[in-house]
C-alpha cells in the first residue's frame, strides 16, 4: 500500500462521504469549537454528559477529508463511553497518528484507519482537531 | 498550445542550488513562490560572503571593520532606492519584512495622524499584513474601517472608491497584487484618486516586486511595502518605502540604539530618517543578500520577467481550464501568476497532499486573507509562478490533479 493509499483508505473516505454522528444536540450540552487558523478546517462538538458516561455526541463542521473523518469517527468512539475511557482513548489516538502508538490497535476500529496520517506530518493536525476539541470539553466538564 | 516563450526558464534554474541534481529538492515542482522564493546563488554567496569576510556593526565601530560593513549596508539601501525610483536612499526603511512596514506605518504615522472619526480604507482582498493594522488602529483611535468590496471577478472597481472616499478618508490601503486572486490592481489611479480626496496611499508590494517594474515615483504612492524572501532575497529583511516629508513627519517605531541624536535626562532628539526608524542592531548580512537579489532580478531584467511570467500565466490558465470541475477564483485573462483554485467537492487540504506525493509543491488554505477565504467560500489551493517555472511544472500540476480527482472520484 502507498503512503497515499495507506492515508486516504476508504474507511477514510467513507466516514468523510457519509459522516456518522453529524449534527446538533438540543441543551442541556457543552459545546466546543476547534478552529485551524491556517487552512480553515473547523469542528464543532455537542456533548451531553450524564454520570460520568457521554450519553450523546454529535459534530459540525466544515475541512478537509481528514478532519471530518475523523470527527466521524469520534461521535461514533466516543458514544457511551465513561469520561475516564473517553480521556484514554483521546491520548491513544493522538500517539496514533503521530506513529507513537503501542500495543494492539485492532480494539480501535475504524480509527485505527487513521494511522496512516503519520507519514504525513503536515496532516496530523487535521487528524487530531476533533479529539482536542474534546478533551477541551471534557475539562469544561472538571 | 503552441506558445512561443521569451525566456528559457533551465537557464534561470542553473542560478538556483535547490533545482540542482545534487539537492535533495531536485524533483520538486516549486510552486509555492508566493509564499516565498528560492535563493540564487548569488544571494546565497552574497550572504555567506558578508557573515565570513564583512561581520560587523554598522555605523558604530571605530575600525574598518565596522566601515566597511556600514558601507554595504548603506549600498544595499542605495540599491533598493534606485530598484523602486524613490528620489533618495533616505526615503528607504530597513524592516524585517512588509508585516513589520506596515506596523511601523500603522503604529507610527496612524497613532499620529488617524484621529477618532477619521476613515482608513482597506480592500477585501488583503493579506492580513495589509489588514489588521488598519483593524487594530481604528480600534486604538476610534477611526473607521471602511472596506473597499471586490467584483465577483475579483478586481477593484475604481467607482466603488469614489464612493468610499470622503474628507474624512486619511488612508487607502491596498495591494499591487493579490497573494489569492493574482488580479494587478491600478496603483497609480488608486493612488490619484486617494489624493484627490486628500488622503494617503499605502501599496503592498509583497506579491509585485519580483514580477512586474515597480516605480514608486510613477505609481506617486505615499508608503510602499515589500519583503525580500519573496524577491529572491533573504527572510527578516523587508522594506518601507516613504515620502522624506512623511518619514520627517512620523514618530519612531521602536526606540533604541541607532535612532537617536541626542539623549540626556531632560532632553531626546531622533535621528534624521531612515536611522529614526530603525533601532538597534539591523539585518545586515540580509539588507547585504537584498541587494544581490535585486541584481539577480534586474539581471533579467523586470520587463522580460514581466512578458515571461505572463505567458506562462496564459499557458497555465488554458491547461487549468481544462480540468474539469476545476474553478478558478480571481481575473480572468488579465492577472498575475497566482491560481487560487478549488476542485470539485476535494478539499483543498487534500489536494495538497496528494500533489505532495507527486512532488508538486503548492499551498492549500486561508492564505492569511481570511475575510477574502470566507467571500470565496472557505479554504482554496493555491499555485504561485516565479521566473524558474515552466510548461513542465504546469503539466506536472495538471496531471497531479487529474490524479486527485480520481482519488476522490466519489466525493
Amino acid at each position: 500500500m502507498t503512503t497515499l493509499n495507506e492515508l486516504y483508505q476508504e474507511i477514510i473516505l467513507d466516514h468523510y462521504r457519509q459522516p456518522r454522528g453529524r449534527g446538533e444536540l438540543e441543551p442541556p450540552k457543552i459545546t466546543q469549537e476547534g478552529f485551524n487558523p491556517s487552512c480553515g478546517d473547523e469542528v464543532i462538538l455537542d456533548l451531553r454528559a450524564r454520570d460520568g458516561r457521554i450519553e450523546d455526541i454529535r459534530f459540525r463542521g466544515r475541512g478537509c477529508s481528514i478532519s471530518q473523518a475523523s470527527a466521524s469517527m469520534l461521535t461514533e468512539a466516543m458514544q457511551g463511553k465513561t469520561l475516564d475511557e473517553a480521556r484514554a482513548l483521546i491520548q491513544q489516538v493522538l500517539a496514533l497518528v503521530k506513529g507513537e502508538a503501542e500495543g494492539d490497535l485492532d480494539t480501535l476500529g475504524d480509527i485505527a484507519a487513521l494511522a496512516g496520517v503519520r507519514h504525513f506530518p503536515v496532516r496530523v493536525k487535521c487528524a487530531t482537531l476533533a479529539w482536542h476539541a474534546l478533551d477541551e470539553a471534557l475539562e469544561q466538564l472538571g | 498550445m503552441t506558445t512561443t516563450f521569451t525566456l528559457d526558464a533551465r537557464e534561470i534554474r542553473r542560478q538556483f542550488p535547490f533545482f540542482q541534481p545534487h539537492s535533495e529538492m531536485r524533483s520538486v515542482v516549486y510552486l509555492d513562490n508566493a509564499a516565498t522564493t528560492q535563493k540564487p546563488y548569488a544571494v546565497i554567496e552574497a550572504v555567506s560572503n558578508f557573515w565570513a569576510h564583512h561581520n560587523a556593526n554598522v555605523h558604530r565601530g571605530g575600525h574598518g571593520a565596522g566601515a566597511k560593513a556600514s558601507e554595504l549596508y548603506e549600498a544595499a539601501r542605495a540599491r533598493v532606492a534606485q530598484f523602486l525610483n524613490a528620489r533618495e536612499p533616505a526615503e528607504i526603511v530597513f524592516t524585517r519584512g512588509t508585516t513589520e512596514a506596515i506596523n511601523l506605518v500603522a503604529s507610527s504615522w496612524g497613532e499620529a495622524f488617524v484621529k477618532a472619526g477619521d476613515e482608513i480604507i482597506v480592500t477585501e482582498m488583503e493579506h492580513h499584513a495589509n489588514l489588521l493594522p488598519w483593524m487594530r488602529l481604528a480600534e486604538k483611535q476610534g477611526a473607521h474601517l471602511k472596506v473597499w468590496r471586490i467584483t465577483d471577478d475579483g478586481r477593484l472597481n475604481l467607482d466603488d472608491l469614489e464612493r468610499l472616499l470622503t474628507e474624512r478618508t486619511r488612508l487607502v490601503a491596498v495591494s499591487h497584487i493579490s497573494n489569492v486572486l493574482g488580479t494587478v490592481n491600478p496603483v497609480a489611479a488608486i493612488c490619484q484618486r486617494a489624493h484627490a480626496a486628500g488622503a494617503l496611499c499605502l501599496v503592498d508590494a509583497a506579491q509585485s516586486v519580483a514580477h512586474l517594474p515597480v516605480d514608486v515615483r510613477a505609481t506617486d504612492c505615499d508608503f510602499l511595502a515589500f519583503s525580500g524572501h519573496k524577491a529572491y532575497g533573504p527572510t527578516g529583511i523587508g522594506v518601507l518605502y516613504a515620502k522624506r516629508a512623511l518619514l520627517e513627519a512620523t514618530p519612531p517605531y521602536h526606540v533604541g540604539g541607532g535612532m537617536v541624536q541626542i539623549v540626556r535626562w531632560d532632553r531626546l532628539v531622533w535621528a534624521e530618517p531612515p536611522a529614526k526608524f530603525e533601532a538597534g542592531t539591523p539585518p545586515i548580512g540580509e539588507a547585504v543578500g537584498l541587494h544581490a537579489a535585486l541584481d539577480f532580478i534586474d539581471a533579467i531584467g523586470r520587463d522580460a520577467i514581466e512578458r515571461y511570467e505572463r505567458e506562462l500565466t496564459a499557458y497555465a490558465l488554458e491547461r487549468l481550464q481544462e480540468v474539469p470541475d476545476l474553478r478558478l477564483h480571481g481575473p480572468i485573462p488579465d492577472r498575475a501568476g497566482i491560481f487560487a483554485f478549488s476542485l470539485g467537492e476535494i478539499h483543498p487540504h487534500d489536494i495538497a497532499t496528494v500533489l505532495d506525493t507527486r512532488d508538486v509543491a503548492i499551498r492549500s488554505g486561508l492564505h492569511c486573507a481570511h475575510p477574502l477565504g470566507e467571500r470565496l467560500g472557505g479554504a482554496t489551493a493555491r499555485a504561485s509562478l516565479a521566473i524558474y517555472n515552466d510548461t513542465q511544472h504546469i503539466d506536472a500540476l495538471i496531471d497531479a490533479l487529474h490524479e486527485a480527482r480520481r482519488i476522490f472520484g466519489r466525493v
